[in-house]
């Protein structure tokens, strides 16, 4: 079944927060971001900017109504900074104007002296100084203390990934309108609606049963949006309820690139060691993870970085520890992978410099060591694992041997071009970690002309989960998709809503709605037994039939509908779902946190110039661990959509902030995401289909986050495609790998040294802007 | 009164004429479907189809309507995704909805109208042609698989055209609405009640061309300024051969460049070249003197013009004079140019048969990116001797460079392996880059010596390779 949006969006009618027909009297608020990374607030100015055409209000802290408090997991992030400024894009003030122009031009015309206090940037600079956003974490499996000793290899090291620039198209936005009674309408682009929903009770005072917040759709999120809409929701919120008119804030790229964290920067060290037969005896790691200038989500993004960081692997001695780093950074946040990525690419790294160091393939010692059922993960969980299957069928069906023949036979004969191939096996981990997030509820209208309108908690934001609502609730109800409605994700409808994110909503929401709907079955099979004076086991549903035993009768859905109307039997059913079978304890750092685990398997071929330094990622050949899918199209969308931004984040996509903590990549002209000629020339999806039962919703595996991490291949492709070319090159573990570290990396120290006399002492760090 | 066709309707504005046709339609006319992403002109979500008449036929193309000011919609047929739209989906946006090339749905009209704009044009219509339609889209949920899949149904449904016009065979065959094909007369109308709306007398009117750096820039100032506009002004555009020379009106556009065939048959390339620079919508709109005249340090025709040491004439409103371009630059974004002069005409002669010529241009991102460094040569050789050289690059200083003593270096000498090994030596002594979001000075050295290199591997392929290589 193709996306229920599709014709809406092809014809460019599909309705975003921008779209959405202003309201009469409807005004326009601009942010005032600190200038600053770090300080204390001397003077803020506003004289000027109250002064400019059409400003009806600037707001400031002192006009908070409620608590000047916005965080989430940890209650360190203020609406509006008061004497402290921890970022560059803290907002500090409010522009609310007639016209969107207006109180952009009023915003340029603020001026704040704040006395500068030292920036950080640097993550192991902030553990350094003990700038911890919570205590450090520790997951331990065996005791690398002495496994050690049993190693015949060991060999250390350090990996470092950058951030990621979530760069939905849609930007950041919110439209409050006010109502009777002090009620807030809120629309947001958010993927969590009863998040805004809290960050605006708690900054404006009010209940949260005054607030709706009312979500269509989303121009993209990916994790961007699960908690960074709240700022914007909070203070359109904050401006509607003081001045008792609908305020509307709409951000410009520049606003959002600055303002906004994004996917977090790690610096990690990692220690291998394998015995004679390449096993993995023990691994340690440490991620240093930055946070940005707030917890945000960072606590649960590291979370889950520990949780991933043995991939697929089953390795008997592990000891893995986590620091949260607080920096002067905006607060950096969810993105697809939620940490996990930033720990595979570790124990990757590791792997690599063994093999590389021992003169193997990476490839053997990967495959040695994935994990099979009942393998134990660090944090307790037993596998039920697809690692091996995936890994052999991608062998098979891609015939290996022939690609890797191929590559060499290329390599042999190519001066200017070199061909490298990494394997990425991946193993993701479905469920919020934090266990009471893993529940949904869904309600359920039968109208009485058979038409049906369904509400979840789910957010749709491209990745297709309202088609599978519709898809659950047409197949439980047997009645045609074009009968049913999703109705938009209202706190109104659905509250306590966990965020549309960890790839569960389809799981969560859809088993909601599958209870909802068998709920309401069950009462028309009731009527419809009444009605043909049969027993109720005796009936079945089929094609909006009702079926007694084979035999087709003549009710038909809307009669059926009809009929239990009329018996004033309920049509509509509200569920609760809650995933069993998990539980976590963060004390012992051990339990059942997954419901379940997706498997699969990238092989990634890269060519790269070897004159210029440039790449191509010539092809990805995928065997996905799908369980079995209820939608093959949204689901390869989904693969092929992660692969490409896994691509971006570990090769074109660099976010740079100077030493002062200001954004230099603050647009797309220096932001680069895959365009259409940068993806891969060829991706393959080769399901593994398995039959085992699962706590998918109709056992359709989860698919929104693992099948980024199969990007994680091309830079290891890379880095062989720089070692075939120059064997001495020695490239550091340091994503993504730019042309410029490639280029760097061709021609190592030599060839950089004799063109460097001319050169002065420049670094990333010390950037001048090039307009 | 600024006035034109939007979708099926005369409309006109007393708006500011520096006004983006993109806030016009979405916030004035209610035409919400064309959406905004990045109001630079790096994304394509706002894309729009621009038809104008040239010649007296009706030609489309399209345009980023986040950098194109109203008054570059004057008297033109302007085209939104609901201009596009039928009862029925059309063939572009069945392939999209078919193809599962839409997800969270915000880019899709873009991508809609750069293929519909793809269906109006003359271009050739291969699956590779389509896909090149949308190298101004982005999208960050498909990874644009899907997206290729639907380019490659859209080319199908073309191949049946041939000879005809585009504009005839996509309402006859129900690819666009029907009231296309009166589009043309309706334009001809037009002209004749278009009478000098857009005149400006103040002689340092802020000039604007294709707008696509300017409204980069300056899209605060330049919304409500006074502007003169040049992007459609006949006699500052086309381009001509005269005797050895090629003379260009300085608002011709990248597209026209492209689809000159002076230029086709003085540089086999120049479709390899033109690729790498911006996209299709931007180059449908930006201009040659907008690129020498917004003198980024890197500007891709820039650098390309001045390995051709191209003349540019300006003219104050009295008198002109000639300068070549490699004067122009006196500092960063200085020129040799007073407010009141206006680039008339760029002239350069014309490559002979001996000569040989590379453009070469290295970004984060290949394709849609701006350089870290750019460089172009033009070289004769004779009897293995190079007779001339002359050798730019962006990227290396704070001015587009001509970098002459490297030229010098290499005039009169034989051309061997070590010549053009020391030749990269004598460049790093004229060039002073700064580390920036596109690379670091020491990337930007390298890279320089690298692109030398890679034009003489280019354009003498019986050099040997792997010696070059080497160091």
């Amino acid at each position: 079944m193709k996306n229920i949006d599709s014709r809406t969006h092809v014809r460019g009618e599909s309705i975003y927060l921008d779209d959405i027909p202003v309201i009469r009297g409807t005004l326009f608020g601009a942010a005032f971001g600190s200038p600053v990374a770090h300080g204390v607030i001397r003077h803020l100015d506003l004289t000027d900017a109250e002064a400019m055409p059409g400003v009806v209000r600037i707001l400031t802290y002192k006009d908070v109504t409620g608590e000047n408090q916005i965080g989430g997991i940890v209650p360190d992030e203020p609406l509006l900074a008061e004497q402290h400024v921890h970022y560059c894009g803290m907002p500090i003030a409010f522009v609310v104007a007639e016209t969107d122009d207006e109180a952009r031009a009023a915003v340029k015309k603020i001026t704040v002296d704040i006395d500068p206090l030292p920036v950080i940037t640097d993550p192991r600079e902030a553990q350094a100084l003990d700038e911890l956003i919570i205590r450090p974490r520790t997951f331990r499996l065996g005791d690398t203390a002495t496994a050690w000793e049993q190693c015949a290899y060991i060999f250390d090291g350090t990996a470092d990934t950058n951030g990621q620039e979530h760069l939905y198209i849609e930007t950041q936005g919110a439209y409050a309108v006010p109502q009777e009674n002090n009620g807030i309408k809120l629309y947001s682009s958010t993927q969590g609606p009863t998040a805004v929903q809290r960050a605006v009770a708690r900054s404006s005072g009010l209940p949260m049963h005054q607030i709706d917040v009312d979500v269509t759709r989303l121009g993209g999120g990916f994790g961007g949006k699960e908690d960074q809409a709240n700022m914007w929701a909070a203070l359109c919120a904050l401006a509607a309820h003081v001045l008792r008119k609908p305020v509307k804030y709409a951000l410009h790229r520049m606003e959002d690139m600055a303002m906004t964290g994004k996917r977090h920067p790690y610096s990690s060290d990692f220690k291998i060691g394998l015995d004679n037969d390449l096993k993995i005896v023990a691994y340690e790691a440490t991620f240093y993870q930055n946070a940005g200038a707030a917890a945000d989500l960072s606590p649960a993004v590291m979370e889950r970085t520990l949780f991933h960081c043995t991939n697929s692997y089953f390795i008997p001695n592990v000891t893995a520890t986590a620091y949260c780093c607080r920096t002067n950074l905006p607060p950096n946040t969810a993105f697809r992978g939620f940490g996990g990525p930033q720990g595979m690419f570790v124990i990757e790294a590791a792997i690599t410099k063994a093999a590389e160091s021992l003169g193997v393939d990476a490839a053997i010692i990967q495959a040695k060591n994935l994990n099979k059922t009942g393998d134990e993960f660090p944090y307790g969980q037993k596998a039920v694992s697809e690692s091996h299957i995936c890994w052999n069928k991608a062998q098979d069906v891609y015939e290996i041997d022939v690609i890797r023949g191929q590559i060499a036979a290329f390599n042999d004969t190519s001066a200017l071009y070199k061909k490298g191939l990494a394997l990425m096996p991946v193993c993701f981990g479905i469920s919020f970690t934090n266990t009471r997030m893993n529940q949904a509820r869904a309600l359920v209208h039968v109208y009485t002309d058979g038409s049906v309108g369904v509400s979840t908690g789910a957010v749709e934001m491209g990745q297709g989960v309202n088609t599978k609502m519709v898809q659950v609730a047409a197949h439980v109800l047997s009645i045609q998709s074009e009968r049913i409605k999703l109705h938009s994700t209202s706190t109104y409808r659905i509250a306590n809503t966990s965020p549309s994110a960890a790839s569960a909503t389809a799981d969560l929401n859809g088993k909601a709605v599958e209870m909802a709907c068998t709920s309401i079955i069950q009462r028309l099979k009731a009527v419809a037994a009444e009605e043909l004076q049969v027993r109720v086991d005796e009936i079945t549903l089929k094609d909006e039939f009702v079926y007694w035993g084979d035999k087709k009768t003549d009710w038909y859905w809307q009669r059926l509908v009809m009929a239990a109307y009329t018996k004033r039997v309920s049509l509509s059913e509200h569920a609760h779902y809650a995933t069993p079978d998990i539980h976590y304890d963060a004390t012992k750092e051990k339990g059942h946190p997954f419901a379940y685990h997706v498997y699969g398997s990238a092989i990634v071929e890269v060519t790269v110039d070897c004159l210029r330094g440039t790449y191509e990622v010539d092809a990805v050949k995928v065997v996905h661990d799908f369980g079995v899918s209820m939608n093959p199209l949204v689901d390869r969308g989904q693969i092929e959509g992660g692969i490409v931004q896994g691509i971006g984040w570990m090769t074109m996509e660099e976010v740079v902030f100077d030493k002062a903590g200001r954004l230099r990549s603050n647009a797309l002209s220096t932001y680069k995401v895959p365009d259409i000629y940068s993806v891969p020339k060829q991706i393959i999806i080769e399901p593994l289909k398995t039959e085992q039962d699962n706590l998918a919703i109709f056992r359709s595996k989860a698919v929104g986050e693992p099948p980024l991490m199969y990007g994680i291949g091309a830079y290891f492709a890379l880095r062989k495609a720089v070692l075939a070319f120059n064997p001495t090159a020695i490239i550091p573990f340091d994503a993504p790998m730019t042309p410029e570290k490639v280029l760097l990396a061709l021609y190592n120290a030599n060839a950089i040294r004799s063109t460097m006399p001319f050169a002065n002492d420049h670094t990333a760090n010390s950037l001048e802007i090039n307009p | 009164m600024i006035k034109f066709i939007l979708n099926n309707k005369e409309v006109s504005t007393a708006m500011p004429s520096g006004t983006p046709v993109l806030d016009f339609v979405r916030y004035h006319q209610d035409l919400t479907g064309t959406k905004i992403g990045c109001r630079e002109g790096d994304c394509g979500a706002c894309t729009v189809v621009v038809g104008e008449l040239k010649h007296g036929e009706l030609r489309y193309r399209s345009a980023t309507s986040c950098l194109m000011p109203l008054g570059n919609a004057h008297g033109k047929h302007i085209v939104t995704i609901e201009g596009v739209n039928m009862d029925e989906l059309n063939p572009v946006q069945q392939a999209m909805a078919d193809e599962s090339a839409t997800q969270c749905g915000f880019c899709t009209p873009g991508f809609v109208m750069s293929m519909a704009g793809f269906c109006l044009s003359k271009t050739v219509p291969t699956p590779q042609n389509a896909i090149a339609a949308v190298d101004g889209n982005i999208c960050r949920c498909t990874g644009y698989k899907s997206i290729e899949r639907a380019a490659g149904r859209v080319a199908n449904r073309l191949k049946q055209r041939s000879a005809e016009d585009p504009v005839t065979f996509a309402t006859k065959q129900g690819i666009l609405p029907a009231y296309f094909s009166g589009i043309q007369e309706r334009l001809q109308v037009m002209a004749l009640g278009l009478n000098g709306e857009l005149a400006n007398d103040n002689p340092v009117a802020q000039r604007v061309g294709g707008g696509t750096d300017l409204y980069v820039q300056k899209h605060d100032e330049i919304k409500d300024a006074s502007i003169r506009f040049l992007f459609d002004n006949a006699d500052l555009k086309g381009i001509s051969q005269i005797g050895n020379h090629c003379v260009i009106g300085p608002s011709t556009t990248v597209t026209d460049l492209i689809e000159s065939p002076v230029m086709l048959a003085h540089f086999s390339d120049f479709n390899a070249y033109t690729k790498l620079v911006s996209s299709t919508p931007i180059r449908n709109m930006a201009t040659i003197g907008g690129n020498f005249i917004n003198a980024s340090p890197i500007g891709d025709f820039t650098i390309f013009f001045l390995a051709l040491d191209a003349t540019l004439t300006l003219n104050d409103g009295t008198t002109s004079r000639e300068l070549p371009l490699r004067n122009l630059y006196q500092g960063y974004k200085t020129l040799d140019k007073s407010p009141e002069e206006q680039l008339e005409q760029i002239r350069f002669e014309l490559p002979d048969a001996r000569a040989r010529f590379n453009f070469e241009k290295v970004s984060k991102r290949t394709h849609l990116d701006i350089a870290s460094v750019n460089s172009a040569i033009f070289i004769t050789v004779a009897n293995d001797v190079i007779t001339s050289a002359r050798l730019s690059a962006g990227g290396v200083a704070p001015i587009p460079k001509q970098l002459a003593k490297t030229a010098q270096f290499l005039t009169g000498k034989p051309i061997t392996e070590e010549l053009i090994i020391e030749s990269t030596a004598i460049a790093q002594t004229e060039i002073a880059p700064i580390s920036d979001a596109r690379g670091t000075e020491a990337y930007k050295r390298l890279l320089l010596s690298q692109l030398i290199k890679a034009h003489f591997i280019k354009l003498f392929p019986e050099l040997n390779v792997k010696q070059l290589l080497a160091q």
